[in-house]
């Protein structure tokens, strides 16, 4: 660091003049464009090439150009909505759940509290476990005959007898979504924690020393302050959560009979198992448009917050 | 960084930071101290509370990785299993080279200590001088730019990996720790400029300005002025990069062949086998998965804790 | 959350290949003279484990000092990618891999595998099951050696069973329901019958082996109409919601996979329950199971003149289409697939030869189960072999599960993918 902070002076004096900020910001931009681009434009353009052919893999040497009939075959197709409002019921519980108990998580680190160095550290914890483990393991958790659930429930009198979790259409959506807050709250946590960290104390002080009561102190002092932060964080797990795959996967296939069959899952069935690569393409794109609708709504929303 | 002592006198400063504490000159009345009584306990009480709900889980993935797999099958559930059974940690850490998993194993620990620690290494400085510019700096295509980035990662990976496995063979990068780098960076950097763009937005400029005036380079002002003072950021923001890279599963289980690349996940998903799954060796797996960045916490955890001087934020 | 893994994955590895760079065609090399270097792709599994496979290379490489062999090994789940991503996507460095039963049609089709069928010695196949040779087989051509057999038998509770006042194993899968009657009327088990019907393969392989005893599972006739939908396949179904209705069935089923299977009869929450060879080790298995011992096996049951029918799971070794030293890797695929390899280890697999299952010293440490492998194993039937038979796979387990969780009946819910099965064959 203190080397980059002399070669940033020496820079600074052999260049008299200031360079022009556009010049600057591509100076300090293109290492990370290099890394960025390098990798993906060529896959990019790949697929977005392939979304406009009709392609099997059982049938190499025969593919067909179909124009956009991939994307209108799709956005005409009852499965390819049901599968996005599948994705979007995970997106919107989960990412409000991971919101609000992170942010409740955070402000309780942020507290002058004996022993929060142990809550800080095993934060961590359910983040840092592999997400295939973490699926197993809520399936073993979740198992109807041996799993822990039913076993804690009934012991604590909360259950008469053992019930079906992950086998029961109504309620599998539910098992997955509480196995992904458990693992991701801890992410939002620490994001928002840094953020509250950046606060002065002295802020909030004042507002209480003009009568506020903790939670006004809060609301009208903090809130607004980390907005920045939320909106990203925001931004990034809606992102994630959309294109969930792995947990829903591993813990319930997509089943029973679809409850669970999200739109990552559905492009893997209908497009990879098929082998259907145009198809498989067409949807990647169409998951990221819709996440890019989904990105463009939070910016608006919460952007105008936090000018505020 | 900033040095030792500022950082020390920040803790204590948090430290301090009891409520009411600054007002205390005189004995506060009896109302105050049972609210102040009713918070902590509030406060404690939620600290439990949280620490069990994350600790239950993980704990009983603990007791299934050293129980004896018919212990975990009683009805009603043994909770503390009858005898302990260190076998699989031993087996996997210590044990015989002959078996193969462990061998395999012990290998992906390596290469994913080394794939995530470079990954994280390279987007934290790429991505934070990036996200400096689009903070701070004002320039044609700002905004599309940084949504043109972050697109990048809004395709499934799944729609990306065919060519950048053929451009990987190509450049006979197969089957090497350096390819997964090169991946994991590119959708780990934009990440890294989203989040710390955020947090460099939250920090007043006046403190540029002022590092401007004083005759530092732009350069000169991140380094000295923005980095220090966005030390908690950087160290989340670092946490979120390395567990990232750490967590990948699909480009690694594509891209690796061998011993020679494999990651964790990949290593851990070869426990699963066709027709059962040894959950006490994966849970095994995944509590010695997870040790590394947890103790990176520990070690990092108090550079999140504000080390800053009052007024350098904004407001 | 970001990543996902599958097969798909891989073979859309492959199609970019098609659509760009060219696939890597191996020249076909002499072999005999000279030194040979041969790469097998092989899974991490119970039977045969990777020290099994070490061991019958090892004595292959003892025997055959000019060819050497390294073998790789994956997760079962990893399989399917790896061959398609070495074989179309990367330029084949696998000369041989392992191919589970749905796959040859599809590999064939991608044109990744090498017809064998000429070269096959007549021993050879003579002396294997013809079930085996059906799991590696697409329109009359050979693909594989076959080397894992295996199905699913029927294991039962003897003690649930003895306490119930049952003296015999059930021969038809209507004895299976008098007999869970019986022991839930006892009280014994809340759900006498477990199953692993997850939306997963697994309850495809469930439901074959049911329409097998149910009047056949010929799914699909040679003109690709829809079969499954009258006969044994719609039988199997009724018979699967049935159990439920009548209470026998553990609701659970719909969740689990064959591991969670052996985990419930061995926790004692089931009586009876369909699975694999390997399942009678781990559930008798004092460290797995709390009721070691006292689970017995037989033939999966018939139904009418049908005495029994398992569903074919085996997998055979492919030479592949870009291998340098086909000859050489065949002569591999033929040791280790041999009877003497095989009988090496017959604690989680039976071998595919039919003279095993007469020798004593093969057989004598678990004769019982030897007989009613090889009653079923000559039983065998098997899963569409179609090209698109994941896409069809697909549709039959949401179907499947439609109707097991009363949503639609039986009928409706298997006319239903009959109807898309033209979309499914595009």
């Amino acid at each position: 660091m203190s080397q980059a902070a002399r070669a940033g002076a020496v820079v600074d004096r052999r260049v008299r003049k200031p360079w022009p900020e556009t010049w600057v910001a591509a100076a300090f931009i293109a290492p990370a464009a290099l890394v960025i681009v390098a990798v993906v434009l060529v896959p990019l353009a790949r697929a977005a090439w392939m979304s406009l052919f009709d392609i099997s893999l059982v049938r190499p040497g025969d593919e067909p150009f179909v124009g956009l009939g991939n994307y209108i075959e799709q956005l005409t197709s009852g499965d390819f909505w049901a599968a996005t409002f599948r994705a979007l019921w995970f997106t919107v519980i989960s990412t409000a759940l991971e919101l609000i108990l992170g942010l409740g998580l955070a402000l309780l680190m942020d507290q002058p509290l004996r022993f929060r160095w142990l809550l800080r550290t095993l934060v961590i914890l359910p983040w840092a476990l592999p997400t295939i483990v973490n699926a197993l393991m809520w399936r073993w958790i979740d198992n109807a005959e041996y799993g822990a659930l039913n076993a804690l429930l009934t012991q604590l009198g909360i259950l008469h007898s053992y019930q079906v979790w992950l086998s029961n259409s109504d309620l599998a959506m539910w098992m997955v979504i509480l196995a992904d807050v458990w693992k991701m709250t801890p992410l939002v946590a620490i994001l928002l924690l840094a953020a509250l960290q950046s606060v002065s104390p002295e802020l909030v002080e004042a507002a209480k020393v003009d009568g506020a009561t903790t939670v006004q102190a809060f609301r009208h002092v903090l809130l607004p302050l980390i907005v920045p932060v939320v909106l990203i964080v925001l931004v990034l797990r809606t992102m994630e959560a959309f294109k969930v795959f792995d947990i829903v996967w591993i813990m319930t296939g997509g089943g029973p009979a679809n409850a669970t069959q999200t739109i990552a899952i559905y492009a893997y069935q209908t497009a990879y198992q098929g082998y259907d690569f145009g198809r498989g393409a067409a949807l990647g794109y169409l998951i990221a448009l819709v996440i890019m609708v989904l990105a463009a709504i939070y910016l608006r929303l919460l952007g105008r917050v936090g000018r505020d | 960084m900033a040095d030792t002592t500022a950082r020390a006198g920040g803790l204590r400063g948090g430290a301090g930071r009891l409520p009411g504490a600054g007002s205390a000159h005189h004995r506060p009345s009896l109302a105050t101290r049972v609210r102040r009584l009713g918070r902590g306990t509030f406060l404690y009480g939620a600290m439990v509370i949280a620490l069990a709900v994350i600790l239950a889980p993980f704990a009983w993935l603990l007791i299934s990785s050293v129980a004896a797999p018919v212990d975990l099958l009683a009805r009603p559930l043994q909770w503390i299993p009858a005898h302990i059974e260190l076998d699989r940690y031993v087996n996997l850490t210590v044990g015989s080279t002959l078996d193969d998993s462990a061998v395999s194993f012990r290998a992906a620990l390596v290469n994913s200590s080394i794939i995530a620690s470079s990954v994280t290494i390279l987007s934290m400085i790429v991505g934070t001088l990036a996200a400096y510019a689009f903070a701070r700096l004002h320039f044609p295509g700002r905004s599309w730019l940084i949504l043109a980035f972050m697109a990048t990662y809004m395709l499934p990976p799944i729609a990306l990996i065919l060519p950048l496995y053929q451009i990987m063979s190509a450049l006979h990068l197969r089957d090497t720790p350096l390819a997964l780098i090169i991946i994991y960076a590119s959708f780990v950097t934009p990440f890294v400029i989203w989040i710390m763009r955020g947090y460099i937005e939250t920090i007043s400029s006046e403190l540029d300005d002022a590092a401007r005036v004083d005759g530092c380079s732009r350069l000169g002002v991140l380094v000295r002025v923005i980095v220090p003072v966005s030390a908690p950021g950087l160290v989340s923001t670092g946490l979120l990069a390395f567990l990232m890279a750490w967590d990948e599963f699909l480009y690694a289980l594509i891209i690796t062949q061998t011993n020679a690349s494999k990651t964790l996940p990949v290593a851990i998903n070869d426990f699963i086998g066709r027709h059962g799954v040894d959950f006490g060796l994966l849970a095994t797996g995944g509590v010695i998965a997870a040790l590394p960045p947890v103790i990176i916490a520990f070690v990092f955890q108090r550079y999140i804790v504000a080390g800053l001087t009052a007024g350098s934020v904004k407001g | 959350m970001r990543s996902s893994r599958g097969r798909g994955v891989l073979a859309l590895l492959a199609v970019a290949t098609l659509l760009g760079a060219c696939s890597g065609a191996g020249t076909q090399a002499s072999p005999g003279t000279g030194n040979v270097t041969l790469r097998a792709l092989f899974m991490k599994q119970a039977a045969y484990s990777e020290a099994d496979v070490k061991a019958m290379t090892d004595s292959f490489t003892a025997a055959n000092p000019n060819i050497k062999v390294t073998t790789d090994f994956v997760g079962y789940d990893a399989l399917h990618d790896k061959i398609i991503t070495d074989q179309i996507g990367g330029g084949g460095t696998y000369d041989l891999f392992l191919m589970d039963t749905p796959w040859p049609a599809e590999f064939v089709k991608a044109g990744i595998v090498t017809d064998i069928t000429d070269k096959i010695p007549a021993d050879v196949k003579s002396g294997v099951f013809d079930s085996a040779w059906t799991a590696a087989t697409y329109q009359g051509k050979i693909y594989g050696v076959p080397w894992i057999n295996d199905t699913k038998f029927f294991f039962y509770n003897k003690k649930m069973f003895a306490d119930a006042g049952i003296t015999s194993a059930p021969k038809t899968w209507d004895d299976v329901v008098a007999d869970a009657q019986a022991i839930k009327a006892k009280g014994i088990v809340q759900y006498p019958i477990v199953w692993s019907w997850k939306q997963a393969e697994a309850v495809i392989c469930d439901w074959t082996e049911l329409a097998g005893a149910m009047g056949g599972a010929n799914f699909i006739d040679a003109q690709g109409n829809a079969t499954f939908n009258t006969g044994g396949g719609l039988a199997a179904l009724e018979f699967m919601k049935k159990t439920i209705d009548l209470g026998l069935t553990n609701p659970a089923s719909l969740g689990l996979l064959e591991d969670d299977v052996n985990k419930t009869m061995s926790a004692g929450q089931a009586a009876m329950a369909l699975n694999w060879t390997y399942g009678y080790a781990v559930m008798n298995d004092p460290q797995n199971s709390t009721v070691a011992g006292q689970i017995a096996v037989t033939s999966a049951p018939g139904q009418g003149s049908t005495t029994t029918a398992g569903v074919n799971g085996g997998m055979s070794i492919a030479v592949s289409k870009t291998s340098k030293n086909p000859d050489a890797a065949l002569q591999y695929a033929l040791w280790v697939a041999s009877e003497k390899s095989q009988e090496m280890d017959t604690a989680n697999a039976f071998p595919m030869w039919k003279a095993s299952f007469d020798k004593p010293d093969v057989t004598k440490a678990n004769p019982e189960y030897f007989a009613a492998a090889k009653n079923e194993f000559e039983n065998l039937v098997a899963r569409p072999v179609v090209p698109y038979y994941t896409k069809l796979s697909n549709a039959l387990q949401v179907a499947i599960q439609t109707a097991l969780q009363g949503k639609q009946t039986p009928q409706q819910a298997l006319d239903g993918v009959a109807a898309q099965l033209p979309d499914l064959q595009k």
